[in-house]
């Protein structure tokens, strides 16, 4: 029996179910892990994501498009192959692919992240016969610190800056970091003020539960309120002219990047926090554990490094490769991302 | 070390200068002496010797972390910076300690200079045991001696001054010799460094140089200059700016890194001066007695990595100083006193020297700017790089000012030639997993006919980020092969490279070595067939005059 998913020029494609999972060229039919712009793109026939996702999915690929929500755990049959979706801790909605077939389980992870956060529910390791894993952070130098000492370090620079008079900028992606950092705020230092592009977001967010607080946009508030605010907006702002309202500003920018002295130094921004959406080295090797898989496929990231310590630990390992891009900041994009093949995202990597 | 990191990250985080000033004052007010000595010493530019070969360092690194080499190359070349890639890749401590700075340099790590690998293995072990990341960072680098920091000596100087309530000048001159590895850094040096004003400040300079004074590049038509009659013209030489000090019945050189450099040159050690005078100039090899052009700068480094020098290599490549200006006669600082006047005393001083290895850098006469300018034009042929112009009013000011009159360098166009880029890797520090250090070849005919290009120059600077970034880009997509960091790439771009000198070299392979390359520009202009050659490149080894 051949391999169940395969890599085919429109995407990672099951090949008994005759469908794709995050595909970068239009497909009639497309299970979405969640919906970064690189995962779910526009002009499939049919969506299939996450209950909690559907709603982003259509704010971003537009309220007509064909979809259906699946509650994770729950199962749908597609031409003999049973589909289940588990929670990938990644983002709102997003999920890990489980797929049986005749006794064999395959499960695509999507991007993941082990450690729980208030904004979605937790990862769920799934026991598999084949594990297809992202690898954005795929070498062992990055380890991240526990998310609350991140945000305490977010907070007390806040508080640094407020109380000099100074507005502070944290530069981080629209939908999944925004929120992220939103939820670890202390309202109590001032303003929290959000560019347009997340707002909506937010909105989705709240909708489903998630306890987010009170957010602002900048033109809600005076010039005396954004001296001791904080700004959330995405690093596209970053030098255009809508920044010039928060005058001597002290600026950040929130990635699991930051954690390189060149990546921060390269981003001349005046601090960098290390928050990543994406399982950190230990977090990879947990997860990949945990499904007791004895098969492992590596996507996106340094695959050729995660393939040659994974068959040094045992492991029946190989790589996909994918067009899947890097929404923790491209510029420090992994190595061997070939650059022609930049993802067409709705929104840019960046933003 | 806990108060340093902090002050470190402090500098690291942040771009503001005023912020950065903050910092540095923080840390000098709260500071133990003997800790802000040091801090003194790494911040304006003090290299101490390597305490641990790299390749142990980064041999206990892997075992501590318990990783195979080749795990530990690829974060490496992830992270572009030896010491940081350590931090990162380590195990969490399981203790705590926070033990000053001084302590760290004069019992810790000194020690382990020629230790033997296993008590440098158990040292490290332990250090790395208590230590947080940030400060197994700086650990790293004091240890592998290549510690730098973003911030200028003149804003260490600035901290200093504010928080001594010092003139910055003083400080400055305090300063000098700080970073030279014969004297340690302690809590008295740094009360000193601190201290008010004081009647015997000549007294204490001991040896020490004054600060140097820097020139500024001529942009401008040098006719903007005004009257080229309130001027005064020389060579550019190319070689090592240096001060020689007479003080104390001895001489010290010190070259512009503030090195002192006696021991490399016995014949200026030698020299003859009277008691209290101190002459700014340039260390050149002028090999044969008669010449009136010195030898090039690659004559120069073979005396530079010698640190015995024999006899024979003296009489191969004898060292003179080339005197720019004199700057203290019989004890008195003659900074003050304007070019023109200090220029007379110092035509005196070396006229009644007479000795060979002291020479005076002559003066360069010419009716107006455009006679200067064709003269100029020799400049190559006599080796030099260009010329100097200095306001005959101008004071011996510190550092690249221009408040008590200005020098201004007027160097020649640099040499150029079209180049493809064949090789690339990975840059450090800001640039680490870019492509941003290439090599690059040019066309050469072999026995069979056959044209194939030929490396020549590895080049780093010269491009924007936007540019590197298009570069980068162009470098993953026409990739051939990889070497470890190094990846050949498919010849389709080419470069105007250019460089200060050229000589024939028996160690390159296409047999000449240039100086100073860098990138002038992408030449999206021309394709690759239509580079330079190698005979091309000879070519300009005619008019390099040597």
């Amino acid at each position: 029996m051949g391999d169940m998913v395969v890599v085919r020029k429109e995407g990672l494609y099951c090949v008994p179910g005759d469908f794709y999972i995050d595909p970068w060229r239009p497909v009639p039919r497309a299970v979405i892990t969640h919906a970064h712009g690189d995962h779910a793109r526009v002009g499939h026939g049919h969506y299939l994501s996450a209950d909690l996702g559907v709603n982003i999915l259509k704010s971003r690929l537009g309220q007509d498009i064909h979809i259906d929500g699946l509650a994770y755990g729950e199962s749908v049959q597609h031409n003999g192959v049973n589909v289940s979706l588990y929670p990938a801790g990644h983002v709102l909605g997003s999920a890990q692919v489980r797929m049986e077939h005749k006794g064999e389980v395959w499960v695509a992870s999507g991007d993941y992240k082990v450690e729980p956060d208030r904004t979605c529910a937790p990862f769920e390791p799934v026991k598999c016969d084949t594990f297809i894993t992202e690898s954005t952070f795929g070498l062992p130098i990055y380890r991240w610190e526990p998310e609350q000492s991140i945000f305490d370090d977010i907070n007390a620079w806040w508080r640094k800056n407020a109380a000099a008079g100074r507005c502070s900028v944290v530069f981080a992606y629209s939908f999944g970091k925004a929120q992220r950092i939103l939820s670890g705020l202390d309202p109590s230092i001032g303003a929290i003020l959000c560019h347009g592009s997340a707002e909506p977001l937010n909105r989705v967010y709240r909708d489903s539960g998630v306890d987010l607080p009170p957010t602002q946009l900048v033109t809600d508030v005076d010039k005396a309120a954004i001296r001791t605010a904080i700004v959330i907006a995405p690093p596209s702002a970053g030098g255009s002219t809508w920044m010039r309202r928060f005058g001597d500003y002290s600026d950040s920018f929130a990635s699991g990047w930051m954690l390189l002295r060149g990546a921060r130094r390269r981003r001349g921004v005046d601090r960098g926090f290390v928050l990543s959406d994406h399982a950190d080295w230990p977090g990879l090797m947990t997860a990949i554990r945990a499904t007791e898989a004895p098969r492992v496929i590596v996507t996106h990231g340094s695959i050729p490094t995660m393939v040659k310590y994974l068959r040094g630990v045992g492991l029946d390992a190989s790589g996909f490769d994918t067009e899947y891009g890097d929404d923790e900041g491209a510029d420090q994009a992994a190595d061997d991302k070939p650059a022609d093949k930049a993802p067409e995202v709705a929104e840019a990597p960046n933003a | 070390m806990r108060e340093f990191a902090r002050l470190y990250a402090e500098l690291d985080e942040t771009t503001a200068t005023n912020r950065k000033l903050e910092a540095l004052q923080n840390y000098f007010q709260s500071a133990a002496p003997e800790n802000a000595a040091w801090a003194v010493y790494f911040l304006a530019g003090g290299k101490p010797k390597q305490a641990v070969p790299t390749k142990l360092l980064r041999q206990f690194a892997t075992e501590f972390a318990g990783i195979d080499d080749w795990l530990f190359d690829e974060c490496y070349h992830a992270v572009g910076d030896l010491a940081e890639t350590i931090a990162l890749i380590l195990p969490p401590p399981t203790a705590t300690s926070d033990v000053g700075l001084a302590t760290w340099m004069q019992e810790r790590i000194g020690p382990l200079r020629g230790a033997d690998p296993a008590t440098i293995g158990d040292a490290l072990f332990s250090f790395w045991r208590e230590l947080e990341p940030r400060e197994r960072f700086l650990l790293a680098k004091l240890i592998g001696g290549g510690f730098r920091v973003g911030v200028s000596k003149l804003l260490v100087t600035r901290a200093l001054s504010t928080i001594a309530a010092v003139d910055a000048k003083l400080i400055a001159q305090r300063l000098m010799g700080w970073t030279d590895n014969s004297v340690r850094p302690s809590a008295e040096s740094f009360l000193k460094l601190i201290a008010e004003q004081s009647d015997t400040e000549h007294k204490q300079r001991g040896g020490h140089p004054y600060p140097f004074f820097l020139a500024h590049q001529l942009q401008a038509e040098p006719a903007t200059l005004g009257e080229l009659a309130d001027w005064q013209i020389e060579w550019k030489y190319d070689g090592i700016r240096a001060q020689l000090v007479r003080r104390d019945g001895q001489n010290y050189l010190w070259s512009r890194g503030e090195d002192l450099i006696t021991d490399r040159f016995p014949e200026l050690a030698a020299l003859r001066l009277p008691e209290g005078t101190v002459i700014d100039g340039e260390i050149l090899i002028w090999a044969g007695a008669g010449e009136n052009s010195p030898a090039p700068f690659a004559d120069l480094q073979k005396r530079i990595g010698r640190k015995t020098v024999s006899a024979k290599l003296m009489a191969e490549l004898p060292a003179v100083l080339v005197a720019y200006d004199l700057l203290e006669e019989a004890g008195v600082d003659l900074r003050e006193v304007p070019q023109s006047e200090r220029r007379k005393l110092l035509e005196a001083l070396v006229e009644s020297s007479a000795q060979d290895q002291l020479k005076i850098s002559p003066l360069v006469e010419a009716a107006d700017w455009d006679a200067l300018m064709t003269i100029r034009l020799e400049s190559r042929s006599r080796g030099v790089e260009g010329m100097m112009v200095k306001a005959k009013s101008a004071q011996y000011g510190v550092g690249r000012t221009k408040n008590v009159g200005t020098w201004w360098k007027w160097k020649v166009d640099p040499y150029s030639i079209d180049a493809v880029l064949i090789y690339a890797q990975a840059g450090h520090g800001r640039r680490a997993s870019l492509y941003t250090d290439y090599t690059f070849a040019v066309w050469d005919v072999d026995e069979t006919g056959e044209r194939k290009l030929v490396p020549f120059a590895k080049a780093y600077s010269g491009l924007t980020d936007a540019e590197i970034a298009v570069v980068d880009n162009a470098i993953r997509k026409t990739t051939i092969e990889k070497f470890g960091p190094v990846r050949s790439v498919k010849p389709t771009m080419v470069f105007e490279i250019g460089f200060e000198g050229i000589q024939l070299s028996t160690r390159h392979k296409a047999g000449i070595a240039v100086r100073f390359p860098r990138i002038l520009r992408k030449r999206d202009d021309k394709t690759v067939q239509d580079a330079d050659t190698l005979d091309n490149l000879k070519g300009l080894l005619a008019s390099a005059g040597s």
